[in-house]
C-alpha cells in the first residue's frame, strides 16, 4: 500500500453498516489502495433520509442534526450511496436553513463525496486494477444520477475492470421503484416498476447487475430471488475490488 | 367514474389490474418519451433554451398582478369582457348568466384543463346548458362519461377497439376499428355541432400582457372554429399563464411543443384578439376573457410557487414510472403525474384522500429532467410530505415508529443493540438461504412482491472496531 496522501472520512450509511457490511470494507479498501488514510468515526449512524423522505421532517432533523455534528471537522467525507450523498449535499440545504446547524451542513456539503465520483473526479482514478469476470450491466440509481450528475464516473472504472463485459442496460435510468417507504407504502406501484426493471435486466442476457445504491439493489435482488432470476448484484465498490 | 369515488389505494389497485389500461401505457408512454427527446436533441442549446424558459416564467410570476392588468387592460380596449373569477363557481356563474342573458341554447369547447378544473361542464349542464367538446380526445371521454386521464392526450387510457365499441353505441356507428373511419364519425357529428353552437369556450395556452392576444395551441383546429364560428367566445384563463411579450411567447412555444408531443410546433398555434372588428369578415360578435383564481393566489404566496410555472405539457406524466405504471385516473383528480400530485392539494386541499398523492413518487427526479421549465417537483413532493405529517395526516403506528427510529439513529448504543437483534432474528427466520420471504405488517408489502435479505452478522462498524480500534486516528 502506498503512503498516505490524504485523508477521508468514510460515511458507509445505515443500510450498508447493517445489511451490507461487506460494502463498507470495500469502499475502504478502494480509498486505501489509492493512498488515502481512511477513517470511521465511531458512532456514525444515519443521514435522516428515510425520515425526511416521509415527511417526518422533525425526526429528520434530529438525526441528520445529530450526524452534521459528529462529521464536523472530519475533512472529505465518502459514501458509498449516491442517494445519502444527495440527501445530504441537495436537502440538507432545506433542512437547516435558518437553523443553528446551518453553517457546518453548509460545509459539510461542501466537502462531501459519492465514492465513483471521489476516485474519479477528485482522485483522478480511472482504473483501479480491478479484475472480475462476468457479463454485466449498470443501473444507474436515481439521486446520483440526477442531483449529483453521476454516470460517466462509474462506467470509467468498469470499463477498466480486466474480465468485465459491460452491456448495455435498456432504460437504465429509469427507477427501479424503491424510493424508501414508497416500496412498502406504495407496494403494488413499486412492484410493477420493478417488474419493468426485472424484465430489462434479464433481456440484457447478463449475468450480474452492478449499481452504486445499496437500496436499489436490495429492491432488485429481492426481484430477482423472488423470480428465480439466474442474475447476481453487487455493488459497485465489491466489483472494483475484484482480484 | 366510479374508479374516481375509491379511495386513493384501491384506484391504485384498480389500474395495476386493468389489462386494457395497461395495454394503452405501454403501448404510448414509451412514445411520448422518445419523441420529446428526441424533439429537443435537436435544439441547438436545449439547455439555454429551458433557462430562458424558467426565467420567463419567473418573471411571470414576478410581475403577476401588474401583467393580468396589462392584458386586462388590452383586452377591454378591444372590445372584450374581463371576468375575475376568485373560484370555479364564480366563473361557472359568469358564464351561466351569460349565456341566460343571450339566449344560449348550444355551446362548443374547445380543450381546456382549465375548464376541467372547475368541473365547468357539469356547472353549466346544471343550468340545463348543452355543452359539447370538440377535441377528439375530450369528445371521447364526454361521451364515456370519464375525465381526462393525461393533461395533453385526455382519452390516452383507451384502446382503439374501446373507442369504436363507444362510437357505436352512442354514435351509431358501424362497427370498426379504422382510426380514420372513427374520426371521420367525430368529424361528421361535431361540424354539426359547431354550425349549431352560440356560444364556444375555449382555454387560454397564454395571454399576452402587451397585446391583449390570446394564443392557442391545438393539432385538430376544432379550437378554431370553436372561437371564431359561434357568436360568443369565452376564454378561460388560470392566472398563471400571462406572458408580457410576443418575444416571450416566441421561447415559450418553441418548449412546449417539443416538450408535449415532440412536435416543433403544433398543427395550430390561433392568435385571438377579441370581438370581430369592423370590416373583419367573421369571427365573434362577443369576446369574454375569464381570469381564473381558483387558489392560485394562495400558492403564489406559499413554498409551492414554483409550480405556477406550469405551462401543462404533460411531459412529467410521460417521463414519471408511477404514471406510466398506474395511468392518469388513479390519481382522482383532474390533473395527474408529479404535476397533478403536487397542485391538486394546494388547489383542493378538501379532498379526502388528496394529501396521499405526492407519496405517489419515488422521488427519482425524472419529472423535474423532463419539465421544459425545470419545476423542481420532487422538492415539493417531499414539502407536501412534510405538510401532510405536520398536519397530523399519518398512518396508525408510523409516528410512534418514526419516534422510535430517532431515538435509535440518535443512540449509537441502542442503533447496535437494535442492529444485534435485528441480525438475530433476521437470520433466525431467513434461515440457510438468508432471505425473508414473509415480513409482519406494516412491512409485508415489501415481501408481497420481492424477498428481503437478512441483516449481516456482524456491522460494518463492528467489523471495523475490531479491527482498528475505537479511536479516533486515522488509519
Amino acid at each position: 500500500m502506498m503512503q498516505p496522501t490524504r485523508r477521508a472520512t468514510l460515511f458507509v450509511t445505515c443500510i450498508v453498516d447493517q445489511m451490507y457490511p461487506e460494502i463498507g470494507e470495500a469502499t475502504a479498501v478502494l480509498l486505501q489502495a489509492q493512498g488515502v488514510a481512511v477513517r470511521v468515526p465511531r458512532g456514525l449512524t444515519c443521514c435522516g433520509q428515510m425520515a425526511l423522505n416521509a415527511g417526518f421532517r422533525d425526526e429528520a432533523y434530529a438525526v441528520a442534526g445529530r450526524t452534521i455534528e459528529v462529521l464536523r471537522g472530519q475533512g472529505d467525507i465518502v459514501l458509498p450511496s449516491g442517494s445519502c450523498t444527495a440527501m445530504i449535499r441537495h436537502l440538507y440545504h432545506e433542512l437547516f436553513h435558518g437553523t443553528p446547524h446551518q453553517q457546518a451542513a453548509e460545509a459539510l456539503i461542501g466537502r462531501t463525496y459519492e465514492l465513483t465520483e471521489y476516485l474519479v473526479d477528485v482522485l483522478g482514478v480511472q482504473d483501479v486494477g480491478a479484475h472480475y469476470a462476468a457479463r454485466a450491466t449498470y443501473h444507474d440509481a436515481c439521486h446520483g444520477l440526477r442531483y449529483l450528475d453521476l454516470s460517466r464516473q462509474a462506467r470509467t472504472l468498469l470499463a477498466h475492470v480486466r474480465g468485465l463485459e459491460l452491456v448495455p442496460l435498456p432504460a437504465c435510468t429509469e427507477c427501479c421503484g424503491f424510493g424508501g417507504l414508497f416500496a412498502v407504502k406504495q407496494a403494488a406501484i413499486s412492484g410493477a416498476m420493478l417488474q419493468r426493471k426485472l424484465a430489462n435486466i434479464t433481456s440484457t442476457s447478463a449475468d450480474l447487475l452492478i449499481t452504486g445504491d445499496a437500496s436499489c439493489m436490495t429492491q432488485i435482488a429481492g426481484g430477482l430471488k423472488r423470480n428465480a432470476a439466474p442474475v447476481q448484484v453487487r455493488h459497485i465498490a465489491e466489483v472494483l475490488v475484484g482480484r | 367514474m366510479a374508479t374516481q369515488m375509491l379511495p386513493f389505494y384501491d384506484r391504485v389497485e384498480d389500474a395495476l389490474q386493468n389489462s386494457t389500461l395497461q395495454h394503452a401505457l405501454e403501448r404510448n408512454m414509451p412514445r411520448f418519451v422518445a419523441l420529446r427527446a428526441q424533439a429537443l436533441n435537436k435544439l441547438i442549446d436545449e439547455a439555454a433554451l429551458r433557462d430562458q424558459a424558467r426565467a420567463i416564467r419567473a418573471k411571470s410570476l414576478a410581475r403577476l398582478d401588474e401583467l393580468l392588468t396589462r392584458l386586462a387592460d388590452t383586452v377591454e380596449a378591444r372590445g372584450g369582457h374581463v371576468c375575475w373569477a376568485t373560484d370555479g363557481k364564480a366563473a361557472g356563474q359568469y358564464i351561466a348568466e351569460l349565456a341566460q342573458r343571450q339566449a344560449v341554447k348550444s355551446i362548443v369547447k374547445s380543450k381546456s384543463m382549465a375548464s376541467e378544473e372547475i368541473h365547468l361542464n357539469a356547472q353549466l349542464e346544471a343550468h340545463s346548458l348543452e355543452v359539447i367538446e370538440t377535441d377528439l380526445g375530450e369528445y371521447i371521454i364526454q361521451l364515456s362519461g370519464e375525465t381526462p386521464s393525461h393533461i395533453i392526450a385526455p382519452a390516452i387510457h383507451m384502446t382503439r377497439q374501446e373507442i369504436g365499441q363507444l362510437f357505436q353505441e352512442k354514435l351509431g356507428m358501424e362497427p370498426t376499428e379504422d382510426i380514420p373511419t372513427m374520426t371521420r364519425t367525430a368529424r361528421r357529428v361535431l361540424r354539426q355541432r359547431f354550425v349549431q353552437a352560440d356560444m364556444g369556450i375555449s382555454g387560454v395556452n397564454f395571454g399576452i400582457a402587451e397585446s391583449g392576444g390570446m394564443v392557442l395551441v391545438t393539432n385538430e383546429g376544432n379550437a378554431d372554429l370553436t372561437t371564431s364560428v359561434p357568436r360568443i367566445h369565452v376564454a378561460i384563463m388560470g392566472i398563471e399563464r400571462v406572458v408580457e411579450s410576443l418575444d416571450d411567447l416566441a421561447v415559450m412555444l418553441q418548449v412546449l411543443a417539443r416538450s408535449a408531443t415532440g412536435q416543433k410546433l403544433s398543427v395550430y398555434t390561433t392568435f385571438l384578439s377579441g370581438p370581430t372588428r369592423p370590416g373583419e369578415p367573421d369571427g365573434p360578435e362577443e369576446f369574454h376573457l375569464i381570469l381564473l383564481d381558483n387558489g392560485r393566489s394562495r400558492i403564489l404566496g406559499s413554498a409551492y410557487a414554483e409550480a405556477l410555472m406550469c405551462i401543462r405539457c404533460g411531459a412529467c406524466l410521460n417521463a414519471c414510472p408511477v404514471y406510466q405504471s398506474i395511468g392518469g385516473h388513479a390519481y382522482g383528480g383532474v390533473y395527474s403525474g408529479p404535476i397533478g400530485s403536487v397542485i391538486s392539494p394546494l388547489l383542493q386541499p378538501d379532498v379526502p384522500d388528496v394529501h396521499q398523492l405526492p407519496y405517489a413518487s419515488t422521488l427519482c427526479g425524472a419529472c423535474q429532467e423532463a419539465c421544459p421549465v425545470r419545476i423542481a417537483l420532487p422538492d415539493m413532493l417531499l414539502r407536501l410530505r412534510g405538510d401532510a405529517v405536520q398536519a397530523g395526516k399519518v398512518a396508525p403506528g408510523e409516528q410512534a415508529a418514526m419516534t422510535a427510529w430517532q431515538a435509535t439513529m440518535n443512540n449509537p448504543a441502542l442503533y447496535r443493540a437494535g442492529g444485534t437483534m435485528a441480525s438475530i432474528i433476521t437470520r433466525l427466520v431467513g434461515g440457510r438461504e438468508g432471505v425473508l420471504k414473509q415480513l409482519p405488517p406494516p412491512l409485508a408489502g415489501w415481501t408481497q412482491h420481492r424477498d428481503f435479505p437478512t441483516f449481516a452478522k456482524q456491522s460494518f462498524s463492528e467489523r471495523w472496531a475490531a479491527q482498528h480500534g475505537t479511536d479516533e486516528e486515522p488509519q
